[in-house]
């Protein structure tokens, strides 16, 4: 029996991001600001961890740690008035969008000066002010509630754009693609943003999903997608800049797989069996975010010590954070019958 | 002063867990994030990072020891410029440990003394149903059929509100796969009246994420039926954002559609869907059965800042009565009707339901009972008021419903009755229910799978013991 034809999908709509070319030069400004904003998601998430540990947080609790760059990356494009959702693994989202410290922490001791009131917890946690629509618990389900966000745009005739996050894992939901169809139909401003991770929970994506280049789950539906090196910030902030003006410029949704890569488990218990330390500490040491923008500070003069300014003035953010969130008193008995209506 | 690494715990209930592996060795150096040991329990793995910078100065507890309590210091860290013999000068608190002595649960210092898992829950604040409008004296009264009580209710509302608009499957063009919506794409145009695909659970979801931003989407389902798709947005991100959010993002979105028997479709697609959302905290459910009151009721839905399951009937979309002609007809969510007064027995019903009571009543009326229905119209919040206060008076209480008894509406308001009028009962509560079977095809058996009005009549001489 002869071999299958392979099956090529079109790509005219696909470009890889990640090619030689590396990206546009970021100045100073903008490098000092997503080390920065990348090491307040690190140090927050080392904290929450560590608060996880004391039994200071409850329930569940995935941490961002490896990721920061993708967040920042794409905060960098946007203006005021657009909209961030995302799904459980949400603190890296909330920091990024401007939320404080202090708030999401307290929302994850479960205090009643947490984000939700203590109501909501890590999964859920949202804020109108920042445009910030949660934190979502159910995988999958913030794909189409995205999408929701840019058909209010579409209605009220404005430019904004919607940022809906999701993962490999969410990458094979059915409403994935019930939302792509009529986000494409309708020319929705909305921003697809796979964070391929590799590992949905424990199995990898080679396990899960018969396409793994994610850029191109769009393409029966003619959505153009990118895969981007998601640890360089730099290359994460010039395709946010791309599928932005594309989304303002009316044409429609956009797709952007985000390749990264989670240090932590998929929450606090995690058997660790899925994979290999060898393979965390790789990505670890090669190709860390962080390290990256620290690496080309140093090499364009910034010294160790003024890094070092940084770090502390972070951790005393993280510290301050913490220490609220462990003295912020429970909600009221009372918040328990609040909220259900309005 | 070096820092002590304690014990973590892989999750809030673990008590003690295995060390078992060091990664770094006393004297090694050791970065924020660096992963320096593995600890188990039966559940999991997990790694500890170091969250400072220093050497490792000194390990306390040796790999492979067992059943390590939580929060037991397990090393020493150095910071830069100290050295081992450090090690024997005073520890700084670690921050695990300081946490834990310096984070008195807040509820317990403003307490009393009872310890708060024993506390009670604070009592429910109790709904308040509003009374319908006046309808003033010589109202003109305009008979129209239910379907185009819809039109009227969905046209004004829109009219009225440029942020709602209706989508669904052929809601446009098609003009309404049951006529609801005739005419409106005409008067609004497709930007606010929009065919969806076939994709129940994309655009339920479409529709909660743009009532988030602020619009307020009204999702027709072509039967409730189909909802069964997108249960999971309208349950887990209609219901639950806004107390999520600590009430910061609510949703005001309105689903409906009939739902419930429709004639020879068979199962899957007849059910009755009224108990499944009125279990839901969140939802406000709303059944109605005359014209007056699908329209008013629609219009408050509509305008109530919370997602409403607007429950109709197919098998009432073609009936008539009338409706005030008021510029502004809204009714109150949560307020039962008292339709027909009596003194004998209290039947109880919604939606179609209803029309099973009403001719029970005529006919009970012929044998000199004289039934008082109560036509609940909203099923959350449930008017108990009204319920009770007519038990009160009758003594007396049939259910009536299309659905399944089991955790049926029925059920519920029985558990009510006897919780609220036990000593006024001179009967148990009788029940008058959809059969436990999935709808036959058969035109016999889904006259048998359905309530009768024979039924509905045998139960009320039931509990009157007649």
């Amino acid at each position: 029996m002869a071999a299958p034809k392979k099956i090529v999908a079109k790509e005219t709509a696909h470009e890889k991001g990640n090619g030689a070319d590396s990206p546009p030069d970021f100045t100073r400004e903008q490098e000092l600001a997503a080390l920065r904003d990348m090491l307040l998601i690190r140090r927050f998430e080392e904290k929450a961890g560590q608060l996880y540990g004391m039994g200071a947080i409850g329930g569940f609790c995935h941490l961002y740690i490896g990721q920061e760059a993708v967040v920042i990356g794409m905060q960098m494009a946007l203006k005021e008035g657009d909209q961030v959702i995302t799904g459980y693994r949400d603190h890296g989202h909330m920091l990024a969008c401007g939320m404080e410290a202090k708030g999401v922490m307290a929302e994850l001791t479960g205090r009643h000066g947490g984000y939700s009131k203590g109501k909501g917890g890590s999964m859920h946690m949202f804020s109108k002010e920042k445009n910030f629509f949660g934190g979502h618990g159910i995988v999958g389900a913030q794909v189409s509630l995205g999408t929701g966000l840019a058909f209010a745009n579409r209605y009220r005739g404005n430019d904004f754009v919607s940022l809906a996050y999701f993962g490999d894992g969410a990458s094979n939901q059915g409403q994935v693609y019930e939302s792509f169809n009529m986000a494409e139909l309708w020319k929705l401003p909305v921003i697809y943003i796979i964070e391929n991770n590799r590992y949905a929970m424990g199995t990898s994506v080679t396990r899960s999903s018969a396409q793994t280049d994610f850029s191109k789950r769009g393409i029966s539906f003619n959505i153009p997608g990118e895969q981007v090196d998601g640890m360089d910030v730099r290359a994460v902030k010039a395709a946010a800049d791309k599928a932005v003006a594309w989304c303002r410029a009316g044409k429609g949704p956009f797709i952007l797989e985000m390749q990264t890569y989670r240090y932590r488990g998929h929450s606090m218990s995690d058997p660790a069996k899925y994979r290999t330390r060898e393979e965390v500490e790789k990505v670890r040491h090669d190709q860390d975010p962080i390290e990256q923008v620290r690496n080309r500070l140093l090499a364009a003069d910034m010294s160790e010590q003024e890094l070092k300014a940084i770090d502390a003035e972070v951790r005393e953010i993280v510290n301050a954070a913490a220490d609220f969130a462990q003295h912020d008193p429970e909600p009221d008995a009372a918040e328990l019958w609040t909220d259900v209506y309005r | 002063m070096p820092i002590q690494v304690l014990m973590p715990a892989l999750s809030p209930t673990m008590e003690k867990g295995n060390l078992s592996k060091w990664l770094k060795k006393e004297g090694e150096a050791i970065k924020s994030g660096d992963v320096i040991a593995e600890i188990e329990t039966d559940k999991a793995t997990m790694e500890v990072e170091a969250t400072d910078e220093g050497t490792l100065g000194k390990i306390l507890i040796p790999e492979g020891t067992a059943d390590v309590a939580v929060n037991t210091p397990i090393a020493t860290i150095l910071a830069d410029g100290e050295s081992a013999s450090d090690l024997g000068k005073p520890v700084a608190p670690a921050k695990q440990e300081k946490a834990a002595e310096s984070a008195p649960p807040a509820a317990e210092a403003k307490s009393t003394p009872v310890p708060k898992d024993e506390s009670p829950a604070p009592a429910a604040p109790k709904a308040a149903a509003e009374p319908d409008p006046e309808v003033p004296a010589g109202t003109e009264m305009v008979t129209m059929t239910i379907r185009d009580a819809l039109r009227d209710a969905m046209a004004e509302e829109m009219r009225r509100d440029p942020d709602v608009f209706l989508m669904g499957e052929e809601v446009a063009e098609y003009q309404g796969a049951y006529k609801v919506s005739q005419g409106l794409l005409q008067e609004f145009g497709a930007r606010r009246v929009i065919d969806t695909p076939i994709t129940e659970h994309g655009f339920a979801g479409i529709g909660v994420g743009a009532a988030m931003a602020g619009l307020k989407p009204i999702v027709e389902f072509m039967t409730f039926n189909f909802a069964m798709q997108a249960m999971d947005q309208i349950i887990n991100s209609a219901a639950k954002t806004l107390y999520m959010s600590g009430g910061q993002m609510g949703c005001s979105i309105v689903f409906r559609g009939p739902n419930g028997a429709a004639a020879r479709v068979a199962a899957q697609h007849s059910q009755d869907y009224s108990a499944w959302y009125s279990q839901i905290p969140g939802l406000k459910v709303v059944a109605p059965f005359s014209a007056a009151d699908y329209k008013g009721l629609l219009k408050a839905a509509i305008r109530d800042p919370n997602p409403v399951i607007f429950l109709e009937n197919e098998m009432l979309y073609g009936h008539s009565g009338e409706v005030p002609k008021l510029d502004d007809y809204v009714i109150p969510i949560g307020k039962a009707r008292i339709v027909r007064s009596g003194a004998h027995v209290t039947i109880i019903s919604w939606s179609n339901g209803m029309s099973y009571a009403l001719k029970a009543a005529d006919e009970l009326a012929k044998e000199g009972i004289e039934a008082e229905i109560v036509d609940l119209r909203t099923l959350r919040p449930l008017d108990t008021d009204t319920v009770v206060a007519s038990v009160k008076k009758t003594g007396r209480a049939v259910t009536v419903e299309e659905g399944w008894q089991q955790n049926g509406v029925g059920a519920e308001v029985a558990a009510r009755i006897m919780e609220h009028a036990f000593d006024y009962l001179d009967a148990p509560v009788a029940r008058v229910s959809g059969k436990d079977v999935p709808m036959p095809y058969a035109a016999n058996l889904e006259k048998l799978a359905l309530p009768s009005v024979a039924e509905v009549v045998a139960a009320a001489k039931a509990v009157c013991y007649r």
